[in-house]
């Protein structure tokens, strides 16, 4: 009996050190997506001023793959993470399409792709931000990637470093491609 | 029997203004602004009713209703016109639920996955009670065994007792 009452606080050491060791490095504040192997949602979106393609959801519905990017002007890991933007539209083969998500000035987004560059296939406006609502957006940047059926595969919450592309998003765009 | 009981409808009334006030009073912090709120009072009240059980996702441990943050402004905002749309509490609360996940929900549901959640306070009040138990047991147990623990000079005295006619 007392040498299992000595037993007890080891135990529980070990146990709990196990659980925080493997939580070591996980960012905490990512939620699993309830949308991940579910249609995109039904949505369509309207251009930015001056251009004539927005996007919807018959555009994820191609038979290919496709990719999903929200993005903000006002939003500044966006502005940290548009380098890799560029280089997923560049690498991967797919077509990237950007969500404009709210913007207090329609105008803003523009300006935005102005200065650093656009390489969206195209870019649709989510003023409101109800579009973002129905991806489940809760912070921006977000990206997701879509199978050739319109469902939802990946979803990536925060900025994409160079790690990210290469590890995770560009293999796991490959492999849908694959089928 | 329920009609003995039933309250004319004019102590319901003081009784539901009561508790709106007070509700009120109870929550100083106010995240809701007035231009997001419902002029039908009775779907406004349910509108708080679903925001206080759903998560903020931005901050997480703040219920939308609480919360600043813009996807806050927006959910509550959300949850309104589901209501307006005839939607019932439940299924306001499923429409966000399909699009955030079982996370939003501060309440979280009973399901395989949260088992362990919903059954450690039982688990721990039964270890909690095995453990008192046993304390008892161990106390009952050495309690019987100390009268052993004689002296030399008490054990003579309680032989020449029980001995008869000192033998």
């Amino acid at each position: 009996m007392r040498f299992w009452i000595a037993v007890i606080p080891l135990v529980l050491f070990a146990a709990l050190a196990g659980i925080f060791l493997t939580n070591i490095g996980k960012d905490q504040s990512v939620i699993p997506s309830a949308l991940i192997g579910k249609p995109a949602p039904e949505f369509s979106l309207p251009p930015l001023p001056g251009r004539d393609k927005g996007i919807s959801r018959a555009d994820l519905t191609q038979g290919h793959v496709s990719v999903v990017n929200v993005f903000a002007s006002w939003c500044v890991p966006c502005r940290a993470e548009h380098p890799m933007i560029k280089r997923l539209a560049a690498e991967a083969g797919v077509p990237v399409y950007g969500l404009n998500y709210k913007e207090k000035d329609p105008q803003d987004g523009v300006n935005w792709l102005d200065e650093l560059g656009d390489p969206y296939t195209a870019v649709g406006m989510d003023i409101s931000g109800r579009t973002g609502i129905d991806f489940g957006v809760y912070g921006v940047p977000e990206t997701f990637i879509i199978d050739g059926d319109g469902k939802i595969a990946y979803k990536q919450v925060g900025p994409i470093d160079a790690e990210t592309l290469e590890k995770v998003l560009l293999p796991k765009i490959r492999e849908l491609k694959k089928g | 029997m329920m009609r003995l009981f039933r309250p004319n409808r004019s102590i319901w009334l003081a009784m539901l203004a009561v508790v709106v006030t007070l509700s009120f009073y109870a929550r100083p912090a106010f995240a809701v602004n007035p231009d997001e709120m419902l002029s039908d009072p009775v779907l406004e009240q349910r509108a708080r009713t679903i925001s206080e059980e759903l998560r903020c996702l931005v901050c997480q441990n703040q219920s939308i209703d609480d919360s600043d943050a813009d996807l806050a402004h927006d959910l509550r905002v959300l949850v309104r016109e589901r209501l307006l749309a005839g939607d019932s509490n439940q299924q306001a609360i499923d429409y966000i639920v399909a699009r955030y996940g079982d996370y939003v929900l501060l309440n979280p549901p009973l399901k395989p996955d949260t088992y362990i959640l919903w059954a450690s306070p039982f688990i721990l009040l039964i270890l909690a009670a095995l453990a008192v138990v046993g304390f008892y047991r161990r106390k009952k147990r050495d309690g019987r065994t100390t009268p052993a623990n004689l002296t030399d000079q008490e054990r003579k005295r309680l032989d020449e007792i029980l001995s008869p006619s000192g033998e």
